[in-house]
């Protein structure tokens, strides 16, 4: 924080970096939930590795009161507890920033430009904490109290919030409780509050929740009746359906019996988790699976076959760093082309882009509807940073009015109809009726296979039925675009008109709302529209057409929303300037402006 | 009277006609069209209800034979090797479907032994058929997992991989119901058929079927000849469900019983020295030693019913899933606001 711009309460970032395994988690939280409860935006991103325990890991906290809760390169306050990294942590800090060390690294402390204060760890926990073995742990309280004196954050909230995240362990709660004491007395007695920088109680968070984006998603199915979800764990994604059993448990379980009304079931691996959707759709039911980019790679086969045999499906992708193993613990959007495009053959799959909690839960319930209507996979496209990250947000909406379950004949329907074919089109809408095994009157049963078929549903090789089928699915298909969640536009406000736009999707929207303020603040001024569906409606066709630039923010290398919008519309496609961010680390709005000055050769950064 | 010339009909009053299917594409004197034919007896005589038939098939010759029985039934003839999968679906989805998946030995041993070998441990209701010719036919004459060492292709390549035997599988892993069959042997086919759709849980059964085109010759271990030699039924068999009034149709001797929740009985008598189906360590000694003659052990090999089944390992409601209501599968208003509250206070 430089000076010459003055005390800066309620806007600042906190970076905590120690090990994994180490037991941080909760002790980051308290500090999270602490501001927030203090009526501060906040935002928190943990920075993890594929481990168990050992390896480096960061937890950065920022508090903004502008709301500006992406994750910034500035760090004003480090704690620095991993020997490990510690140089180079230090080094990474810009002029003026502080950094709480444990004194076992005081002699890493020798920048003259940075404010140190070194802290005697161990020495507090071991008060703290008579059992050797659980020092460690206790010694992430120990911060706790520290930052709670340093920042003027209540230690009464503090203490709440670890209530909150320990629940009825009393006993695991007095210590904790205890070792944050002695840190804050130790700050007390050794320090002062900041004076440039720090938390004031405050009203920007009155009715909001803290919530991770998995948890949304798991919701949104609860609420959207989902019956059959089968999976298979994989990082990021494996919260979605341990949560989803968690309030299952809670709220579709029969009271009488203790029986479930859903089928919860772990797969042997994500082949036989998109069979399984596939399966209880074709049989009723509402069904989804949760996995990342790998497991959509193995249930590549089974997604063509539910798009051919017409088979709804919730497939959610939370995506992590590829290509193959890439980095299980980092964000990335590099699905975006493979979920369009799933499967071997000509396929086109609704993809539903959220970039919000409240969008994950409604996304998720819409994608049921959208599923059931028309009768095809589904994808709700987040990432590790939306699904397991701590966000702030609105109070989740009931989703109001009756699920939509689509063209189902039962016996009634069918006892009127003269003429039924599982892939006739007769609303002309590329919409066929379908019916459910179990049907009874003797005239609904078809045979569904995933070779070709005429519209009867019987086995052809006759080149026009195949013709018709396969371009009556993309008619249908092309019919949704309207139908599914529009694009969001932010006009740059205090111009009549700019001729250049940027197109984001995602948990790239913090950074890029941030960056566009920026931006704005030397004068150069974005439409910005937040595209959150494929296909493409034609309010994303107009936007391209209004603006002669249209910058396309990503996290991956390629530009892949970027290239399915030149597909789209290729006479529009000379007006794209791809700004890409192959990076594993939650977008920063530094990046965005940075990105976005290069492909608009013009300069920028003054405000940095 | 003209009733007197009506067309036999079973309990629900439906002609065999009724579970006939599409005309099969296979090759003439193919064993699938026998498991094809049994299986439309079993069901005829068994009173099965069409429309409340699931028929689920992976990729090969053996599973196209869905569409060849039961036209009034679902079909969904799906992925090579992942017909369990989405049989797994459809069960959860409606348990008061009958699921009979149709597989092959490629199918179910090669491609999707992992699905094959997990549907066992979960106890998927099935009625789990596999033709098994020991040979790839719709690719033109590979070896598959179940080819005997020492068998011989066409051209002359000779089988030296050691074979898998499902049945040993499918009983180490603790199904409940596991029998081998002949296609040639329509009676013995037929009732194991029957028991397996009276039977709660999951029922595989290996059924020996030649294949006339890629499989049948000299010097195949697989050839109708040669399963003729080979194969030996370890009982007689007869089935009878409560409303059938025929005597039971083995030749007399001791005999064992087996009851199943619908009231229906099997009845086997062993053909040579005593075999319990119900004694897993002697079936498994009985299995390994007719590999030294030869032999191939018919009937069925393993029955222990009782193990819980996916329903009850997952825990859901005895109604079908897809039958229960939006009151039911949307939780109201009031869960969200606790939901919300929960999250308030950070």
């Amino acid at each position: 924080m430089k000076s010459d711009k003055g005390p800066n309460f309620n806007e600042f970032s906190i970076g905590i970096a120690t090990r994994n395994g180490s037991g941080s988690q909760t002790a980051n939280q308290v500090i999270l939930r602490s501001i927030f409860a203090m009526g501060v935006p906040v935002g928190g991103k943990n920075i993890f590795p594929s481990n168990i325990a050992g390896m480096p890991t960061w937890f950065y906290i920022r508090a903004s009161a502008k709301g500006h809760i992406a994750r910034s390169e500035r760090t004003d306050l480090l704690v620095c507890l991993n020997v490990e990294t510690a140089a180079d942590d230090l080094a990474r800090l810009g002029e003026g920033a502080v950094a709480v060390i444990d004194e076992a690294m005081a002699g890493l402390a020798t920048r003259k430009d940075i404010r140190h204060i070194v802290v005697p760890f161990k020495k507090l926990a071991e008060e703290a904490c008579p059992d050797r073995k659980l020092q460690k742990l206790v010694q992430n309280m120990v911060y706790v109290g520290v930052l709670c004196r340093l920042l003027g954050i209540e230690l009464d909230e503090a203490k709440a919030a670890l209530g909150r995240l320990l629940g009825k362990k009393s006993s695991v709660i007095a210590l904790n409780s205890g070792a944050m004491d002695l840190g804050h007395r130790w700050a007390l007695e050794n320090s002062s509050p900041f004076e440039t920088f720090g938390i004031r109680r405050s009203s920007g968070t009155a009715g909001r929740i803290l919530v991770e984006g998995n948890t949304a998603v798991a919701l949104g199915a609860l609420f959207a009746g989902v019956t059959v979800a089968a999976w298979y764990p994989i990082t990021p994604s494996t919260s979605v359906i341990e949560d989803l059993e968690h309030y299952a448990k809670r709220f579709r379980k029969n009271p009488a019996t203790g029986k479930l009304d859903i089928a919860i079931v772990q797969m042997e691996d994500e082949i036989s988790s998109a069979g399984v959707v596939v399966g209880a759709s074709w049989a009723g039911a509402r069904s989804m699976t949760a996995t990342s980019g790998p497991g959509i790679d193995l249930m590549s086969e089974t997604i063509g076959l539910g798009y051919w045999t017409e088979t709804p499906g919730v497939f959610v992708d939370v995506q992590r760093t590829g290509p193959s193993t890439g980095l299980p613990t980092h964000t990335g959007q590099g699905d975006v082309e493979l979920c369009a495009k799933v499967s071997h053959g000509d396929t086109r799959h609704i993809c539903l882009y959220p970039a919000t909690m409240r969008e994950c839960f409604d996304f998720t319930y819409a994608a049921f509807d959208l599923a059931e209507r028309y009768q095809t996979p589904v994808f709700v496209l987040t990432d590790l940073d939306l699904g397991m990250q701590t966000w702030m947000s609105e109070p989740f909406a009931y989703p109001e009015g009756r699920l939509d379950r689509g063209k189902v004949l039962d016996e009634t329907g069918l006892a009127k109809v003269a003429e039924w074919g599982r892939y006739r089109d007769p609303d002309g809408d590329g919409i066929p009726w379908r019916t459910l095994p179990g049907t009874a009157g003797g005239k609904g049963a078809y045979y569904t296979r995933g070779s070709a078929r005429n519209d009867a549903a019987l086995y052809s090789e006759k080149a026009e039925d195949y013709r018709g089928q396969i371009e009556r699915i993309a008619r249908k298909i092309e019919g949704s675009k309207e139908h599914l969640p529009g694009p969001a536009l932010i006009r740059a406000p205090g111009a009549a008109k700019t001729g250049r736009g940027v197109i984001a999707y995602g948990s790239s929207d913090p950074a890029v709302v941030e960056a566009l303020d920026i931006l704005r603040g030397e004068d150069r001024l974005f439409d910005y529209l937040r595209v959150r569906a494929y296909p493409f409606s034609k309010a994303v066709e107009d936007f391209m057409a209004a603006h002669d630039e249209v910058y396309v923010v990503e996290q991956n290398r390629d530009g892949q929303l970027a290239n399915l919008l030149a597909d789209d519309f290729p006479s529009l496609a000379p007006r794209l300037r791809k700004v890409t961010y192959p990076e594993t680390l939650p977008l920063p709005p530094e990046a965005v402006v940075e990105g976005i000055a290069l492909a608009a050769g013009i300069r920028a950064g003054a405000a940095r | 009277m003209a009733e007197e010339n009506a067309k036999p009909t079973n309990a629900l009053g439906l002609t065999i006609q009724e579970y006939q299917g599409g005309k099969s594409t296979l090759c003439e004197g193919c064993g699938h069209n026998m498991i094809t034919s049994q299986i439309i007896q079993a069901a005829w005589e068994s009173g099965v209800e069409p429309h409340m038939v699931a028929k689920i098939s992976g990729i090969g010759c053996s599973s196209k034979t869905t569409a060849y029985f039961m036209g009034k039934s679902w079909g969904f003839n799906s992925l090579h090797g992942r017909a369990v999968a989405v049989a797994t679906g459809a069960a959860l989805a409606n348990r008061k479907l009958l699921n009979i998946l149709i597989s092959g030995d490629g199918d179910s041993l090669s491609i999707g032994t992992a699905h094959f070998v997990h549907m066992i441990r979960r106890n998927i209701p099935l009625v789990y058929v596999i033709a098994d010719n020991g040979v790839y036919g719709l690719t033109k004459g590979q070896f598959s997992a179940t080819s005997d060492i020492g068998s011989a292709l066409k051209h002359g390549a000779v089988n030296e991989i050691p074979p898998i035997d499902p049945c040993s599988l499918a009983i180490e892993l603790g199904c409940g119901f596991v029998a081998r069959s002949y296609a040639g042997n329509a009676k013995q086919l037929k009732t194991i058929l029957r028991a397996a759709i009276a039977y709660e849980g999951l029922a595989v059964i290996d059924v020996l079927s030649p294949c006339v085109t890629f499989n049948n010759h000299e010097t195949s271990t697989r050839s109708y000849r040669a399963v003729t030699e080979r194969a030996l039924s370890v009982h007689d068999l007869d089935f009878v469900m409560p409303h059938e009034q025929h005597p039971v149709d083995i030749p007399p001797g001791e005999s064992r019983e087996i009851t199943f929740p619908d009231g229906s009985t099997l009845t086997l008598r062993s053909t040579a020295e005593d075999y319990d189906p119900g004694d897993r360590a002697k079936v498994f000694a009985a299995i390994h030693e007719s590999r030294s003659s030869g032999a191939i052990l018919t009937g069925l090999l393993y029955h222990k019913p009782g193990a819980p089944n996916i329903h009850e390992l997952v825990g859901t409601v005895e109604e079908p899933l897809v039958s229960l209501g939006e009151a039911r599968t949307k939780p109201a208003r009031v869960a969200l606001e606790q939901i919300n509250a929960e999250f308030l206070a950070g």
